[in-house]
Formats: structure tokens, C-alpha cells, sequence
């Protein structure tokens, strides 16, 4: 193990570096693609839920793998990418786009899901107060529903999170040398299973860092919720 | 451009199917091993002993944070490298390749198996007490408490877990595709790069999928359904 290590550990590194920054950029842009997907799905008037709604089914009902492989192999079959001005600047990171393009279309549609859950959990008296205390949606959706939601669908958007992290790995197969990219070619050279091994260990530690840590923002989101009297704990509902 | 989804020999319409059949068959028999793998897990998690408790937690908790993918590679290698360095101890060469498909479903399982351990163990802690003891008191002994009054219930809890893991399970398949098995990613791989048509075959694979999980879907919702008979609703 620490000969590949010593041989290989640079590659590896730049790999984990690259897979913490697809990571993290998907996570921003499909939560902030997410949001408004959620609250299109929670909408009245069907011509706004139909369309999120199938969003939602195609995205969650094909693998990722399938949708990365359309993104990339689909743009290649479009001449017309090829013949603008920008192409020769991005050509070289075209795999990297993808594979940010794709992870985040795809954690947008399981996060809408999510954030649908939280909405739906609001419990009715905190939306009838605050329409009493005379807000509008608007400033209700601000103040109330959300901020509430979010703290709802904390544990399950964190699983979401750890299903990305695990996702990201199939960029690997759009030439994208993410840290699962440079095992892999590593591996090809060395023939040593500790490659894998160790990038097993990476994306566990990773993996376990993360949920350490989104526990205790938690913990911590959720203080002023901690010292209630059973009664009113019964009356909450579970997070979806 | 739509003839190439022809079935026969001028378009793709075959290969994909019999993909499309493969994935199935690779998805139940992946369900078939993790439900094996996962009960297994379920009783260890519950069990007296403290160190069979912390093993099968532990086991768990790799398999819930490693790569599907990664798991797939290491089983595929790994298991073939192992039984070669083993002959090869003995003195003879061997060259032994692990088959694609027991690689996928062994690799799918374990996976499966993780997860729904601990669908199962919630489902088993889910039935209250109150119902464990009514059945002692009525003199049944620890195996007729299980099958009558925990495995019936056991499913209403479980069948909700379960169901999604099927569906993440029946999409992972896809990763099959990457140590060459061929289901129905590879069949539309292979089909777009002879003719050149991604959207086309990529997208005929998709809708492919979306059958798949929307009948899944809608099984599901029936298996509930059953399973919930016996419960009074508000």
C-alpha cells in the first residue's frame, strides 16, 4: 500500500481534489436549481407542477450513468458546439463541464424531492399563524415555511449529499480524472488492488467526514428546538 | 434516423431489449443475494453479542460509504487476483477471470444488503411490544411469535425501504456496463458508437428505465397496499 502511495499519492491527491470540487459545485448549483423545482412541485395550478413533476420522474427514473453519457456523447454529436468561438477555451475541461452539468441536473431532482418533504412538513398552525399575524405568501415562504422545511429535510439532504459524493465517481467514465479517474488509471498501469483500496478509504473518509459534520450543524441548526416539554414534541411530525 | 430502434437486423431495437432483459435479470438476482445478505446483517444487529453487533455495524457502515462503484471494481479484480495468488502458493499458474455477471450481482448485493439491514432492523424494532408480549401471555413460544405476530407486520415496515432500495438498485445495474457485462447502458453504448446516434439510443435506453422504475413504482404501491390490510385508517 505505501508503495503505491509513494509512486502514485500525488495522482490520487489531484483526483480527490478534483472530486471535492465537482462535489461541491453540484451541491451549490443544484440546490439552488432545486428550490424553486420544489416549490413548482408543491404549486396549485398544474401547468407549473406538471412540468417540475416530470422533471423530477426523468431524472430520479434513469440512471446517472445514462445521463452524463447523453450530456457528453450527445454534445459531441452537436456540430454546432463545435463550431463556436468558445469550444477551443473549454474543449480541454468539455468532460469536467459535463460532469458538473450532470451531476448537479440530476442532485436537483432528488433535492426538489427533498425539499418538497420539508414543505409538506410545516405543520399547519405555523402557516394558519402566520397568515393570521397578516403576511403574505411571499414573506410567509421567507420567514416561516422555509426556514422551517429546511430543518426538516436537514438528515435526508444530507444522505442526499453522501449518494452525490458516491455518484460523482461515474464522471470517471467521461474522461473526467476525478480521484475514482485516477484510480482507475492507476490501476491499469500498476495492476495493484491497493489502488482501489486506498481510494476506497479516501471516499470513506470523506464520506464519514462529511456526515460528522452535517450532524452537528444540525445539532446546532436545531438548539432553540431542544428544551420543550413532551407535549408539544408529540405533536411535531417526523421528518420526511 | 428512428429505423435504427428497428428490431432485426438494420437496427438496434434487439440488442437493447435483450439489454433491457439482462438488467432485470442482473437486478433480481443482485435483490435475491442482498436479501440474503441483509436479513443476515438485520439478526447480527440484534444479536446478544456485543462484537457480532459492532462487526455487522461496522460492515454496514463500509458498505454505506464506499462507491458502488469501487466495490464493483474490487470484486471483479480483486477476487481473481486473490484465487490466483492462492494457486499460485500451491505452485501451479492459474488464470482464473471471475465472471461479469456473479461480480455485478455479488458487489449489488452487498450493497443491498447494507442497506436494507437496516430497513429490516427498524422494521423488526417498529412492532410494538405490547403485541410480543400479548403473544407470550397467550403461551406461544419465540418462533410462533416470529412467524405469526413479527414477520406479518415486519413487511408493512419494511416494504417502504425496500422499495426505494429496489429502485436505486434496478438504476445501479448501469454500473455493470463498466466491467463489460451486457445490460442495457453497454447495449446502448455500443449500439450509439457504431452508428453515431447518442441521443437517439442513449435516450431509447432511458425510456427503457423510466418503464422499468414507473412499473416498479406502481407494484410497489400495491405491495403496500396488501401488506397494509389489516391496518384501520383515519
Amino acid at each position: 500500500m505505501i508503495e503505491v502511495l509513494d509512486t502514485y499519492g500525488l495522482r490520487l491527491a489531484s483526483g480527490l481534489w478534483t472530486t471535492i470540487e465537482l462535489v461541491v459545485i453540484a451541491t451549490v448549483l443544484g440546490f439552488v436549481l432545486a428550490v424553486p423545482l420544489a416549490l413548482a412541485r408543491v404549486a396549485r395550478n398544474p401547468l407549473i407542477a406538471g412540468p417540475a413533476y416530470a422533471y423530477v420522474f426523468v431524472f430520479r427514473g434513469t440512471p446517472l450513468l445514462i445521463q452524463l453519457f447523453i450530456i457528453y456523447y450527445g454534445s459531441g454529436q452537436i456540430e454546432a458546439i463545435q463550431d463556436t468561438w468558445w469550444w477551443p477555451h473549454v474543449r480541454e475541461y468539455w468532460g469536467w463541464i459535463c460532469g458538473i452539468i450532470g451531476l448537479t441536473l440530476n442532485t436537483a431532482a432528488y433535492t426538489a424531492e427533498i425539499v418538497r418533504g420539508g414543505i409538506l412538513g410545516v405543520p399547519h398552525g405555523e402557516v394558519e399563524a402566520a397568515r393570521a399575524c397578516g403576511m403574505t405568501t411571499r414573506v410567509m415562504y421567507r420567514r416561516i415555511i422555509l426556514p422551517r422545511a429546511f430543518r426538516i429535510a436537514w438528515p435526508a439532504y444530507g444522505n442526499e449529499i453522501v449518494f452525490l459524493i458516491k455518484g460523482s465517481v461515474l464522471v470517471s467514465t467521461i474522461t473526467v480524472l476525478d480521484l475514482m479517474g485516477q484510480a482507475r488509471s492507476v490501476f491499469s498501469r500498476n495492476l495493484d488492488l491497493n489502488t482501489y483500496v486506498i481510494a476506497g478509504i479516501f471516499y470513506f473518509v470523506m464520506i464519514y467526514g462529511f456526515d460528522r459534520m452535517w450532524r452537528a450543524i444540525e445539532a446546532r441548526i436545531n438548539r432553540h428546538l431542544g428544551e420543550r416539554p413532551d407535549t408539544r414534541r408529540k405533536s411535531r411530525p417526523k421528518p420526511a | 434516423m428512428w429505423d435504427l430502434l428497428q428490431y432485426g437486423d438494420q437496427g438496434y431495437g434487439d440488442e437493447l431489449i435483450r439489454g433491457a432483459l439482462y438488467t432485470l435479470i442482473l437486478a433480481a438476482s443482485s435483490v435475491a443475494v442482498g436479501l440474503l445478505i441483509g436479513l443476515g446483517l438485520a439478526s447480527a444487529k440484534l444479536a446478544q453479542s456485543p462484537v457480532v453487533r459492532r462487526l455487522a455495524f461496522g460492515f454496514t457502515a463500509i458498505f454505506r460509504g464506499v462507491p458502488e462503484l469501487l466495490i464493483m471494481l474490487v470484486v471483479y479484480f480483486g477476487v481473481g487476483i486473490a484465487i490466483n495468488k492462492i494457486v499460485g502458493m500451491t505452485g501451479y499458474e492459474s488464470r482464473v477471470e471471475v465472471d461479469k455477471f456473479a461480480a455485478a450481482t455479488f458487489a449489488l448485493g452487498l450493497v443491498f444488503g447494507a442497506f436494507s439491514s437496516e430497513v429490516f432492523r427498524g422494521a423488526f424494532v417498529a412492532v410494538p411490544r405490547g403485541q410480543i408480549e400479548a403473544g407470550l401471555a397467550c403461551g406461544m413460544n419465540r418462533r410462533q411469535i416470529f412467524f405469526r405476530i413479527r414477520m406479518p407486520q415486519m413487511w408493512r415496515f419494511a416494504l417502504p425501504g425496500l422499495g426505494n432500495l429496489w429502485l436505486i438498485l434496478l438504476k445501479d445495474t448501469s454500473l455493470a456496463a463498466i466491467i463489460t457485462y451486457d445490460e442495457l447502458v453497454r447495449e446502448a453504448r455500443t449500439a450509439a458508437e457504431n452508428s453515431g446516434e447518442s441521443f437517439l439510443l442513449y435516450g431509447a435506453a432511458g425510456v427503457i428505465y423510466l418503464i422499468f422504475t414507473a412499473l416498479s413504482m406502481g407494484a410497489i404501491g400495491r405491495m403496500e397496499r396488501w401488506a397494509d390490510k389489516g391496518v384501520r385508517r383515519a
